[in-house]
Order: structure tokens, then sequence, then C-alpha cells
């Protein structure tokens, strides 16, 4: 084998134990086929997907629901075949426990396909733009946390060229399988899907990054390189550090390139496609399959049967939980995601969706409710381990202060929400909730700012308007004023009604003075 | 069912306050029994004074707040406060003296600025100069260690000094107390006398004070096991420590005659426990990687130049303040380069 490869690495991140043994025992459980399905319009980054259907309607397994509704947005299929039953608000897998608008159907337990587009064995004989709309068709995003609409991804045109495809398979957070099992299961699609993503960006290498704690993993993907004797396709194995799966951080790893802050990886030549989405890409290509179902680790001390599952887009989650033999008596906490950056569920009545990589049914001790915060007491611990090298910590005093543009100073922006600060804080502070409400603070400042602009924007059409308006009135009031003078003097007998008019002009003209108090000639 | 809720890190790692400062009381052992061995039970006496009035300072303050004081003395840091105060005090300082500083410390400069975290100084030191300034002469009458004198005062004895403030029948101050060996080298410098001749005396022994130097090691212990736990980090004692050596060693190899030799500044005072254990305090120090190598290498330097021209018998404390006024400003000018950041666009 070739020999090994120059690792590079970032700053800070942390040792953690990664408890995903418990997930990785057994197979992938198939999905089932539950009677109800409750797919949301927003499961991505971008605009809600647009609803192409109504109550009452039948739908094949795979048939186009809702498209996506701008560039930055994705479609939904139905994930099986049978009824639309309602086009309303549900609640939804969200932090603040929101209700959202979701296309509602019942399965008819057929499971029949309705008409999907031509399978693309010969997708190299497509163009790049051909084989996007595909992805774009087939509601494909980063199946890895981001949701991403992934054909907006791979449109690198306009960019640098993009000379290295990085897959990432890194999995670091703690807990999290899914992408262990389908490296083990199903390395060919994934190398389909890599060969499709070459093709379209033109990168001539690929690099796949998975960390040292997936030897079966390494080995599958490995093999199957070999025994298909792909070349320009490369497994690196990364130490087990987390956040190593973190883009920037990934990228940094293996190509020891860093993106600039408020950069895309495509700025130094790097595309980063989840393994997960690589295959889903394959199905959409090869297959003309879109998106309808995934990979989701259910697992914690909460939950009688961890394991890795397949569930349909729209499955319930406790329907799920139910499949991986219920809750224990330990459940404490439902967490979406995993213990780092997941996010925990008041209930369970809420659809898996395109972002579900794990299911946590935690235990008090694997998940125990926010300790007391004490003040800070300045030790540096979260700057040490802060994988973007911020300073948590002082971004934490001007967040407590509402200095929000001091925060922005120090990179607030540039903070991935990994939570290795919080993690090591001995004054158990929650550093990241602090971050995330400064941010959302700031775009509210921002969404009032412009607002006020639009506003502001309005006031001045508005009075440009009036301003024409009154203009042309003040023409044809010369005109008739004009017209008049022609006229013989045989309406002289009128000095009142001019004497009106040219009162009314005045008072009109101060009126415009008072409603345009700016000096005008603006344009 | 309805869960539990709570956000994102879920799992937070072992560490607290408490831990940590307990970690350095622990640290602070080997030392503290080194200087009860060479100072008698003084050492220990000023101790539990400091601590004790430290702890109802604090009490007080909470309760008059009208605050749960539990969890802030739990914390521990205000142990740690009187704790290294009561190491830098004189062994036979008067009760009330030591009650003083250590209520200055916790009153003043802690609670006062808002509490543990937001002091700009460190509460300890602050105590200390407080006294040496307001006491000049108890503050400066030190013993010499025990393998000097060669007798040792009693339980009983050092008992009675401490809360008469009197020396025991039929001894005075003059026997009974000696300069430290940081005082006794500045006083017979400034008498013209030559370091070879100065270290005739009994109170030097192989590299600094006798006595001193042995204690020095013990805090040195106690400071690499601070290391090796991750609770203080290597740069400042490094940079202290390396700082001081720097300087002194290179007025030593230009005059040894009348610069005492680098290992004399090292373990002759507070220099070891003060690398370790009172410039490292977090709250007061800087906290980014580049400033705590500055901040570190200042408080050496400044060590070095009060000790040598300076009117102050020890300079720890006043460098370490000094350099805790500086930090804000140290640390606005070392943030680290945050990752992707080109090295030039440093709003
Ligand atoms: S880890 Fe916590 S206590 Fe330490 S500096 Fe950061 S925020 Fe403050
Ligand atoms: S959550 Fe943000 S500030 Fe904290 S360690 Fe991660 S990137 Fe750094």
């Amino acid at each position: 084998m070739a020999e090994p490869r120059n690792i590079w690495t970032f700053r800070g991140g942390l040792h953690l134990d990664d408890h995903k043994a418990v997930s990785t025992g057994r197979t992938i459980e198939p999905a089932s086929i539950p009677e109800r399905l409750v797919l949301p319009l927003q499961q991505h980054i971008g605009q809600a997907a647009e609803v192409l259907v109504k109550p009452g309607d039948p739908v094949g397994k795979g048939q186009l629901i809702a498209r996506a509704s701008d560039y930055v947005s994705a479609s939904i299929h139905a994930p099986t075949s049978g009824k639309i039953v309602a086009v309303e608000q549900r609640p939804v897998a969200h932090p603040s426990g929101l209700s959202d608008h979701c296309i509602i159907m019942d399965s008819d337990g057929e499971d029949t396909w309705g008409e999907l587009p031509p399978a693309w064995p010969d997708y190299t004989e497509r163009s790049a733009a051909e084989l996007r709309e595909r992805i774009r068709w087939a509601g494909v995003v980063g199946l890895g946390g981001a949701v991403f609409p992934t054909a907006v991804k791979v449109n690198t045109s306009g960019q640098r060229a993009i000379d290295t495809l990085i897959i990432n398979g890194a999995e670091c957070e703690p807990y999290i399988s899914c992408d262990d099992a389908l490296m083990r299961a199903h390395p060919e699609d994934i190398l389909d899907g890599i060969a499709i993503l070459r093709h379209i960006i033109g990168a001539h290498e690929c690099l796949i990054g998975i960390e040292d704690n997936k030897p079966e993993a390494i080995e599958a993907l490995r093999h199957a390189i070999e025994t298909r004797g792909e070349r320009d396709i490369e497994v690196v194995v990364v130490p087990t550090l987390y956040p190593s799966g973190g883009e920037k951080q990934l990228i940094k790893l293996l190509t020891g390139r860093e993106v600039p802050t408020n950069s895309l990886p495509a700025s130094v030549g790097v595309l980063c496609q989840n393994v997960a989405t690589a295959v889903t890409v394959a199905n959409a290509v090869l297959h003309g399959r879109p998106l309808i179902e995934r990979i989701v680790t259910v697992t914690g001390q909460g939950i009688r049967q961890p394991g890795n599952y397949r569930a349909l887009i729209g499955t319930s989650a406790d329907r799920l939980v139910a499949k991986a033999g219920g809750y224990s008596e330990h459940i404490h906490q439902l967490i979406f995601g995993g213990p780092m950056m997941g996010f925990s569920l008041r209930s369970d009545q809420v659809p898996i969706t395109k972002a579900t990589n794990c299911l946590l049914a935690a235990s008090q001790a694997e998940a125990p409710n926010n300790d007391p915060e004490r003040p800070c007491i300045r030790c540096g611990e979260c700057a040490r381990v802060c994988p973007v090298q911020l300073l948590p910590q002082q971004m934490l005093w001007h967040t407590r202060a509402h200095d929000f543009d001091k925060v922005q100073d120090f990179h607030l922006f540039e903070c991935i929400e990994c939570g290795c600060c919080a993690y090591v804080c001995p004054s158990h502070i929650p550093l990241v909730q602090y971050y995330r409400f400064a941010k959302t603070a700031i775009w509210t400042q921002e969404r009032e700012r412009e607002k006020s602009d639009l506003a502001r924007r309005r006031h001045e059409a508005r009075q440009t308007r009036l301003e024409r308006i009154e203009a042309e009135r003040k023409a044809r009031l010369r005109k008739k004023k004009e017209a008049l003078e022609k006229k013989p003097a045989a309406q002289d007998d009128d000095p009142k009604k001019a004497a009106i008019e040219a009162a009314m002009q005045r008072v009109a003209a101060k009126k415009a003075a008072q409603q345009n108090p700016e000096p005008a000639g603006k344009d | 069912m309805e869960f539990a809720t709570g956000s994102s890190p879920h799992k937070i790692g072992p560490q607290n306050v408490t831990r940590v400062m307990g970690m350095v009381l622990l640290a602070l052992v080997p030392g503290t029994l080194a200087m009860w061995w060479y100072f008698g039970w003084g050492v220990l006496i000023n101790l539990m004074i400091a601590v004790t009035a430290a702890v109802v300072a604090e009490a007080a303050v909470m309760s008059l707040r009208g605050r749960d004081a539990r969890p802030v003395l739990l914390d521990l840091s205000a142990v740690v406060t009187a704790w290294l105060l009561a190491l830098a005090l004189p062994p036979l300082l008067p009760w009330w003296q030591t009650v003083l500083g250590s209520m200055f410390a916790i009153v003043v400069v802690k609670q006062l600025f808002g509490g543990i975290g937001y002091n700009p100084f460190n509460p300890a030191m602050a105590g200390y100069v407080l006294l040496l300034v307001s006491f000049p002469v108890t503050m400066t009458r030190w013993l010499p260690p025990d393998v000097v004198s060669g007798q040792a005062l009693s339980l009983a004895d050092s008992l009675h000094i401490i809360f008469s403030g009197t020396p025991p029948l039929g001894q005075t101050w003059d026997t009974l107390s000696s300069a430290t060996p940081l005082d006794q080298m500045r006083s017979e410098l400034s008498e013209n006398r030559m370091i070879s001749e100065i270290r005739q005396s009994p109170l030097w022994g192989d590299f600094g004070g006798r006595g001193w130097e042995w204690i020095g090691n013990w805090f040195l212990l106690g400071g690499l096991f601070l290391l090796w736990r991750r609770v203080i980090n290597w740069r400042i004692p490094a940079s202290m420590l390396g700082s001081l050596l720097l300087v002194s060693g290179l007025f030593w190899a230009i005059d040894p005659e009348t610069h005492p030799f680098p290992a004399f500044h090292l373990f002759s005072g507070a220099a070891i426990l003060g690398a370790f254990f009172i410039a490292t305090d977090p709250v007061s120090a800087s906290t980014t990687p580049k400033g705590q190598l500055i901040y570190g290498a200042l408080i050496g330097l400044f060590v070095f130049i009060i000790r040598t021209w300076g009117g102050y018998p020890d300079a720890v404390a006043f460098s370490v303040l000094l350099l805790n006024m500086a930090a804000p400003t140290i640390d606005y000018y070392t943030q680290p380069r945050v990752f992707g950041q080109r090295k030039h666009d440093d709003a």
C-alpha cells in the first residue's frame, strides 16, 4: 500500500469518549413503512420548498411533492406511495419546539414507485449542468448535519478551480455511527458518488478522511478502492480528535490548507462532501431516485437496542425509538444529533428529517441538566481547546455586556458551535448558548436595520412620487394659465378664481415642504 | 412523554472550580510543610488565622448581599487566597495583622470588585502589600530557619508571641528574629561588602538562603504537579523564572561580586511560589498564549529590578500587582490569529 500520507493538525480540540461501539454492533436495520408520514417543507438551509400537491392527491413513491422554490432550496418527495392528507403546521424538530409547514401523507402499504427520471449509468456523457439539475431534482442536501443543498454546493463555476474533493467520513461526534455503518456496508456506493462528484467539479484528486477509531470502515473503503482499481482516491486516516469532522478542520488535516475566514472551501480549491451525501448523489444519478430515506443512529443509555436504522424521511421519532426496542428506564433527554452539537426535544412526536443523523436517548449521566453557572475565573481553558482559535472568554464578556460590535470583532461568526469551550469550562458556563444568543441578536438587529432601510427607501419613493405629482400638477396649472392668458379678456371677470387658485398653490407648496423635510435633489 | 431539555453541549467535562482550587491547595501542601519544618509553628498558626478570617469575611459579605454563601465558599478560592497570603507573612506576625490582611484581600480586593473572576488584582498579594506598607516593622521581622538558629520555638511560645505580640520571657526580638536572606543580601551589599564575603554567613546554603532553598524545591514540586494536572500551563512560570534567570545571570556575569548569582534569585525569596502559584492566578493574569509569555517575563524582570534597586524586601508581590494592571492591555494586543485569518488583515 502507499506510504502513509502526511497529516496536518489543527489547534485545539478534545479527546472524548466516543461511545460508538454500542450502536455499531449490528447491521443497518432496513426501513419500515409507517402509516403516516410528516414532511416538513423546510429541512434544509435556504427557502422552504413549494407545495405541489393538495389533500386527497394520490402519490407514488419518489414523486415530487414540493419543489425547490429558489436557487438555495431543496425539493421533497413522497417517501412511499399513498395519499396526501393535509398541508398544515405540525411540531417539528427545532431547538425551541416550533411548529412548521408540513405535508402530511398516509401510506397505502403498497410502496409502489411513481414515475422516475431515467437512470443514467452513462453519466459521463452528461454535462455538469445536467447532473447538477438531477441532484437538484433529487432534493439532495448535506447529510452530515449541515443540510445545505448539494446542487448549489457543487456549482463551483466562477470560483477557483477545484483540485481536491474531500469526502468527510470523520464522524467525530461521540455516539453517532451512521456514517461508519454506511462506509462498512456500502463502500461501492460511496465510490460511485465520488466518481460522479469528481466528474461534475473536475477535481483531480479525492481524499476520504476517516477517524482512526473506525478501522472496519477504513478497511472496507480501502478494499473497495483496490478492487475497483480506482486511482487518485485515497483513504486518509486522521486521529480521533473532536471536531476533526468540522469542514474547515478536516480540510486542514488532510491538505494543510486553511480556509480563510468568511470564505468557502472552494477558495482553497477544495470541495467537501459527506459520505452519505455521496451515496445519495449516486442514487439520484445512477438510478434516478430521490432522497427519501436516511440512516439514523438511535443510541444512548435510554434506548434498549441501540443501533443504526434506516428510516423514511417523515417517520415519527417515537416510531423509530419503538423499532429500537423503546426507551429504557434511564431515559432523561432526547437529543436530535450528538451530545456536543445536537439539540434536545421536548417531545418525540416529531418527524425524522434529512438532517437527522442521530437520536440520542440520553440518561441523566450522559446529559446532565446544565449545572448552575459560576463566574468565569479566566482560566483560559476555553481558548486552549477552541479549534477556531477564538477567545471564548472575551466573547462571553462582550455578549454579557450586549456589546455586539465587540463580539464580532472577536470573530463571533467564525464560531462553529462545536461546544469544546463549554465542555472544559470549570465554571460550567454554557458558552455556546451565549454565542447563539449573540448571533440571533445580531441577526435581529440586522433585520431591523434592513427593515428600517426598506422603510426609508419606501418613504423616499413616496416622496419622489409626491414631488412628481406636484410637478405635474404645476405644469398643468401653468399650461392652463398660459391658455388663460392667451384667451382674450373674455374671462377677466374671474379674478376670484385666479386668487383661489393662487392660494391653493401656496397651500400645496407649503404642504409639500412639510412632507419633505429632507433637501430635495436626491435621486 | 415529555423530556428534559438543555442546551448543547449536553455533556460537559469533569472539571469544576472547586476541583481546580482543591488541586492548588494540594500542591501547596509540601512547600507549606517545609516552611513549618524550617520556621516552626508560626507558619501553621498564621495559616489557620488567615483562612478563618477569609472564610468568615466572605460569608459575611455574601450574607450582607443577601446571597447564598455556600457555593461561593465551596469553590475554595477564598481559602487559596488566604493560604497564599499566610505563606508570605513572617511566622510570628501579630494575629490581628494577619486577620486584617486576609479580610482586606477578600472584602476589598475580591468582593468589592464583584467576587471571583472580577478582581483585577491578585487578592493575596494586595493584602500582603497593604500589610507591608502599614506595618513595616513587624512585616520584616522574619525568623531564622531552625537549622540556622539551632533552636525551635514551641507551639505554646509561638501562640504566645502571635497573640500577645511580645516575645517570650527572657528573649527579645533581636535574639529571636533575623533578616531574610534577601534582606541581608541587600543591606550588606549596600555596605559595599563582597558577595563572597556575605556568603560566609550561616544564613547561606548551597545555592540560596539556607532552608529557603529547600522550601523553594518543595513548592517547585507542587508547581510541577499543577502543570502535570493541567491546572496551570507552563507559559507564565517558565517565562517568569526564565527572565529572572536571564537578567540576573547577565548582571552576575558582568560583576559577580556585587550581583548575586542567578540561583540565589530563584531560591531565596518567593520566586518559585510566585511563579507557580501567584503569577498564575488566572483571574488577574494575562490569558492569551503570547500574552502570558510577556506577562511572566515582565514579572521576572520587575522582580530583579525591585530586588536590586528597590526599597522593599521581596519584589514578587509588587511585580505581580504591577503586571495585573497591564494584563488587559497585554491581552488586547496579543490576540491569537483566528483559524483562517490572513496574517495581514487583523483589524
Ligand atoms: S473556561 Fe470558563 S472559566 Fe475558564 S476562561 Fe473560559 S469561560 Fe472563563
Ligand atoms: S463553540 Fe465556538 S468558541 Fe467554543 S470552542 Fe467551538 S468554535 Fe470555539
